[in-house]
């Protein structure tokens, strides 16, 4: 997974609180292995009417290739699953911009290179504005200063330091991790004797 | 003098490694549980060529996939793919497997308690979000996505940063009928969806002391509900009383050392919180929901909010959900028609659960269909040696084996578009039984005296003339 630190991309609007991960991916898709692509699947029976077709009034259904999408409060609430990221990653969103996410959503995000921005409630009021008013117009989004502009909306957001990092290099943890594998293995040792009832009796 | 800490931070300083200039610490995992689901992580660390680090501390249950009937493998094909996906990565890497008909089987959280695999002061993670349910023996426990199961798998430890300290306190005693899941659906319809995003909780009060192990469990459970990753509460007599005698617990000299470091494992008097509320436990009554997110609830004798009741961030939401459920605000919740009843799950498929429903159930019939499946096969032995499953069977109900089941219909136990679900699970979202399925979320008593009027009804009602 490559890093990044600065976007331009096409918004997409998603008027909706709550958007659980059990709408971003329905279960019943959750068994496809990663390779397939998640795309098709992202937000499937809510972008759907009730014959199974797309709905012409979905924001995502739309020709044009979004990169940023804007939704509301508690974004990616609920289940854990990574799949929810999967779908937004293979259907091409780089951020998502909300009040607020999910923890073990936001979790997911940022190890797949994929931003939540959390913006303040009346900032993120005022950035929709902005989008509607000129829907084509592409957000800025830089990691570097941690700053989002769209017109003449702009605005400095705040990510923690490790998230921040681990975008705009695109570290892989399990990599990272080795270099404290010492630490790991004297922790381990000393643990066996001085919390002998955590180990398993066999 | 030492700085007072909270509950949260000796859990977090007995697991920490060490501690990243940005913030974030490397943990110690003592227990990782994997299941069906941890198919993405599996396929990372193979991709690798890695192979799971402490295969002893990592154990593996059939739990989302499996069909609770235990004939319908035949439904759908990735349902028995997933389940050898799990077969085969434990055969590879050497870890224990609960199989589908193993005596320990069950859903992962409700087997992790049951087998002693789940300790005060240890840390375990599961890919899993209601891994918060293990925090109610004073665990340091939390559910994680996929890249972090792969990185738990490989290293046996985990980045995280530490979240903010939250506690909500409950005093009092609680009303007859009324339970943990009642506590659990008040905060959450207080404070919000996202109401202790960004904390770990903690539980505490003469209300939480005076709870069982099992309700215990239901309330950590619910905490992701409201946005908490973690939920915990200290460890006391009742918690070392039920971890005795546990399959993998610790026995004798090492299980006394044991009780000795826990009984130290809670939040110091004067500890800081960087949040804290209090409630009293006889404002909380049976309480259902009504909508498409846990926030949207009520005590089962107050009408639908009227949309004018809630602040412009939330009144949008509520109409959205109200014509998805079918309901119209300002109408009383008691007497709306319930098509299907489902007792289970992780949040409240223990025995007391079960106990509790029977009690409703006994001597009456279901006027609805509806499906009880426990949530591990010790429950159901458990339950069938009391009799349970004939009072279950004699009032028209299915009994299933053990399994995540109609919580989250991965294995094919759905609710058919537009039906109404009383149900005693964890998320009442927009198609998460079923595309179209309705569901109200309640205590599983509450969800039997559905079972048997066919509406939405105070248990209470039906339990007055019965001695309890």
């Amino acid at each position: 997974m490559g890093g990044w630190y600065h976007i331009a991309g096409i918004t997409a609007y998603l008027p909706k609180a709550n958007v659980d991960t059990d709408q971003l991916i329905p279960a019943r898709f959750m068994s496809v292995p990663r390779s397939e692509g998640y795309a098709d699947y992202l937000l499937h029976d809510l972008r759907r009417d009730a014959d199974g077709q797309l709905d012409p009034s979905f924001p995502l259904n739309t020709d044009k290739t979004p990169s940023v999408l804007i939704a509301k409060r508690n974004f990616g609430s609920g289940s854990s699953r990574e799949a929810a990221v999967y779908a937004l990653v293979d259907a091409g969103f780089q951020a998502v911009i909300a009040p607020s996410f999910g923890d073990i959503f936001s979790s997911n995000a940022v190890n797949n290179g994929l931003l939540p921005l959390r913006l303040r409630e009346e900032d993120h009021a005022a950035f929709v504005d902005c989008h509607q008013a000129q829907p084509d117009m592409p957000a800025e989004i830089d990691l570097k200063t941690c700053r989002l502009s769209l017109g003449s909306f702009e605005r400095e957001f705040t990510l923690d330091e490790t998230s921040r990092l681990k975008l705009i290099n695109g570290w892989d943890d399990i990599d990272m991790t080795e270099q404290y594998l010492s630490s790991i293995e004297s922790y381990r040792e000393q643990t066996c004797h001085s919390t002998p009832w955590a180990w398993l009796q066999g | 003098m030492t700085q007072p800490l909270t509950l949260l931070d000796k859990l977090w300083d007995a697991h920490e490694i060490l501690r990243r200039d940005d913030g974030a610490s490397l943990l110690w995992v003592d227990r990782h549980l994997v299941h069906e689901g941890s198919h993405h992580a599996f396929a990372k660390i193979g991709q690798k060529q890695i192979r799971v680090k402490e295969p002893n501390l990592t154990f593996g249950v059939l739990d989302h996939y499996v069909p609770t009937n235990r004939v319908g493998i035949q439904i759908d094909p990735s349902i028995p793919r997933m389940m050898q996906t799990l077969r085969d990565n434990a055969a590879m890497h050497g870890f224990k497997l609960f199989d589908m008909t193993h005596q320990n089987q069950g859903i992962v959280h409700v087997i992790g308690p049951e087998l002693g695999l789940t300790l005060p002061g240890l840390l375990v993670n599961c890919g899993d979000s209601h891994t918060s349910t293990h925090g109610a023996f004073g665990t340091l426990a939390f559910g994680i996505g996929a890249t972090e199961v792969a990185h738990v798998l490989a290293t046996q430890t985990i980045w995280q940063r530490k979240p903010r300290a939250m506690r909500i306190k409950v005093e009092g005693t609680l009303g007859p009928s009324v339970t943990a899941k009642d506590i659990a659906l008040n905060w959450i319809s207080l404070l919000g969806a996202d109401g202790a995003r960004g904390h770990a909780l903690e539980y505490a009060g003469s209300t939480i002391e005076a709870l069982s192990m099992e309700g215990r469990m239901t309330l950590c459970n619910l905490s992701i509900e409201g946005g908490a990753r973690f939920g915990m509460i200290a460890p006391d007599q009742v918690t070392f009383d039920y971890v005795k005698n546990r399959r993998y617990a610790p026995k004798g000299q090492k299980l006394e050392e044991a009780i000795e470091t826990w009984s130290d494992l809670k939040s110091d008097a004067d500890a800081y919180f960087d949040r804290e509320i209090t409630l009293r436990a006889e404002h909380i009554a049976p309480t259902v929901t009504w909508g498409t997110s846990p926030e949207q609830a009520a005590p089962v004798t107050a009408t639908i909010p009227a949309l004018e009741s809630f602040d412009a961030s939330k009144a949008e939401a509520a109409k959205a959900a109200l014509e998805y459920m079918g309901l119209e605000a300002g109408k009383p919740l008691i007497g709306t028609p319930v098509d299907q009843i489902f007792i289970g799950s992780c949040t409240n498929g223990r025995i007391e659960d079960l106990r509790a429903a029977a009690e409703v159930l006994q001597g009456r019939r279901a006027v609805i269909p509806g499906l009880i499946s426990p949530g591990s096969l010790k429950i159901k032995a458990m339950a069938e040696a009391e009799g349970l499953d004939e009072v279950f069977k004699g009032a028209g109900l299915e009994w299933a084996g053990a399994g995540c089941s109609m919580c989250v219909g991965m294995n094919g136990d759905l609710v058919a578009a537009g039906k109404r679900c009383a149900s005693s699970t964890n998320r009442n979202f927009r198609g998460r039984q079923g595309i179209g399925a309705r569901t109200h979320l309640m205590s599983p008593a509450m969800v039997a005296a559905a079972a048997v009027t066919g509406i939405i009804c105070d248990v209470r009602a039906l339990l007055s003339g019965k001695a309890n």
